[in-house]
């Protein structure tokens, strides 16, 4: 079984973009969007297969597939099987200026701007003051969760002086929501990016793992691995959730997923995970688009849904 | 090619631990390392393993300094068996051993030499026939044989051990005392390693470092430093000694 694990992981990836493509709050016929897809198809129904679900599944395979590595990558550095994407309050930062500037009223364009800002704010600051003088991982760690902390109180601070017609939006945001996704070029390019670099140092992540003295006698640069771990997974978080918001969940339990599997060196984790996180991602966003259509739900409280009964189960028949 | 240091300093705030040390570690010896808890035995023996940078001093191989090796040349050097910190692994024993020839590798794949490595060095903790276990399925005994393995599969030229009995039983103890002399004794290779039992030292290392609180050193041949008068001194507790036909037994009094 575990040496089909990657051709598995692939089909799996493809029948998630599949269904992404397929289904929707419009009922088309498979066969109809199997023509629009291949080019036999015009009109309204190209439009909706190629203009709408083909970029919006795209999107949630490339957000859910960086959320999967920075949460494998994160886990890695702190040693923290606790570890996520969001473990060093970069959603936290980008939350609070993303709602920072909905309050403001500013335009969509501009939120994200904000979002994008934050999120590198939060990345800057939680690295000179986690990784400054005499620094180690648990400063990192505490630093980031006590930071996280203080965004929370400003999110609810921010949640209280918003107008009614503003909190629903914001929720959204924060949840994690892919509607507002429709280029999923840079997130893509990220992904690739990130992925390509952080298996290039496949090995030393595995060694990484045996403590910061031993990696060291066995001839990895650890301080710059260290930066070069946070900066990938800060960038792969930060694509994410000026994409599409705090999208909760993925980034924990896929790799953790991917591992109770029975995939343990980085080399084949890292790869399996990405695919793993997009294609979970897709079909939870192609859920949270059809169960309740015309109306759609955050996607980050289908993960949650979705994930954790899944890891759950696997982590009892497991011990 | 020989470990050499070279009036090595080192400290911790408000404690000296090692003063004015030159030292010498040639091919071929066993040294063991001997102090109390805190007088700065692991800190020493990072030092010497390039580790981390004494306060004043040098330490160099082969008459270059370990600071001007790029890391992973002096990983195939000067290898390095750090205490127990107790670690999440999810592999195999054999791919937790096969970790050890990351130095010997281009960085990027592994090949049919380096398995063959650990599949040997795995052989000779007595740890092969479990190669394809989970690690973290193992007792800590085991986990220290595979550790041990680790390390032979690096296959330095000099190889250092911070209490490398640790979690061993008797039996267990001997056999890996027994094949780090026989790196030192047959293959040429240097071994220093931080030991509490003082039988062990006595019978396995030609060569002992006394470290005493306040960075007191006496570094030689084992038969001369081994003694009830300094081993008194260096444990600050009354002691006896028992001669047997392999050797003398340091007990408290």
């Amino acid at each position: 079984m575990n040496s089909h694990l990657p051709w598995l992981a692939v089909v799996i990836a493809l029948c998630s973009l599949l269904a992404g493509v397929a289904l929707g709050s419009v009922d088309l016929p498979f066969a109809t969007v199997l023509r629009a897809l291949t080019g036999h198809e015009a009109g309204l129904t190209a439009d909706i297969v190629w203009q709408l679900r083909l970029p919006r599944a795209l999107a949630a395979f490339a957000c859910g597939g960086l959320l999967a590595l920075a949460g494998a990558l994160l886990q890695a550095l702190l040693r923290n099987p606790l570890a996520d994407p969001y473990i060093l309050g970069i959603s936290g930062g980008s939350a609070v200026a993303a709602l920072a500037a909905m309050l403001l009223g500013l335009a969509a364009a501009a939120v994200n701007l904000a979002a994008l800002g934050g999120a590198l704010g939060a990345v800057g600051l939680v690295f000179v003051l986690g990784f400054g003088r005499g620094g180690n991982m648990v400063r990192l760690l505490l630093t980031g969760v006590v930071l996280s902390a203080g965004f929370g109180a400003l999110i609810s601070l921010l949640l209280t002086l918003a107008p009614g017609g503003e909190v629903r939006g914001m929720l959204f945001w924060l949840m994690g929501d892919l509607s507002q996704a429709q280029a999923p070029g840079p997130a893509w390019a990220i992904l690739l990016a990130a992925l390509a670099l952080a298996w290039w140092q496949a090995g030393s992540l595995d060694i990484l793992g045996l403590g910061e003295i031993k990696a060291k006698s066995l001839g990895v640069a650890v301080r710059p691995l260290q930066f070069g771990i946070y900066f990938t997974a800060s960038a792969a978080t930060a694509a994410v959730v000026v994409e599409a918001g705090a999208i909760g969940f993925v980034g924990l339990i896929v790799p953790h997923f991917v591992r109770l599997l029975g995939v343990a060196g980085h080399r084949r984790l890292l790869p399996l995970a990405v695919l793993a996180g997009g294609s979970f991602l897709t079909l939870a966003d192609t859920l949270a688009r059809t169960v309740a259509a015309p109306q759609q739900l955050p996607v980050g409280v289908l993960t949650a849904l979705l994930g954790v009964p899944l890891l759950l189960f696997l982590l009892t028949r497991k011990v | 090619m020989a470990l050499s240091a070279d009036r090595l300093n080192l400290s911790v705030p408000g404690k000296t631990l090692c003063r004015d040390l030159t030292l010498t570690v040639q091919p071929g010896e066993c040294w063991g390392i001997l102090g109390r808890n805190g007088s700065g035995k692991t800190t020493l023996l990072h030092a010497l393993a390039g580790l981390s940078s004494p306060d004043s001093g040098a330490v160099s191989w082969a008459g270059r300094p370990l600071a001007d090796y790029p890391r992973r040349e002096l990983a195939r050097r000067i290898g390095v068996l750090p205490q127990d910190e107790g670690h999440e692994f999810f592999g195999t024993v054999r791919e937790y051993a096969l970790l050890g020839r990351y130095p010997h590798s281009s960085g990027f794949a592994l090949g049919a030499e380096d398995e063959e490595a650990a599949l040997a060095a795995l052989h000779q903790v007595g740890m092969a026939g479990l190669a394809g276990r989970a690690l973290n399925t193992l007792s800590g005994g085991e986990r220290q044989r595979v550790r041990i393995a680790m390390l032979l599969a690096q296959a330095p030229q000099l190889y250092c051990l911070d209490e490398p009995l640790q979690h061993l039983d008797l039996g267990h103890q001997a056999e890996a005392l027994n094949l780090l002399r026989e790196l030192a004794a047959k293959q040429g290779k240097a071994v220093l390693m931080v030991l509490h039992e003082t039988l062990w030292a006595g019978r396995y290392c030609d060569r002992i470092l006394l470290l005493y609180d306040g960075g007191k050193i006496l570094a030689g041949p084992s038969a001369e430093l081994m003694t009830l008068k300094n081993l008194e001194e260096l444990y600050q507790c009354p002691l006896q000694k028992i001669d047997t036909a392999t050797g003398g037994f340091f007990l408290p009094a």
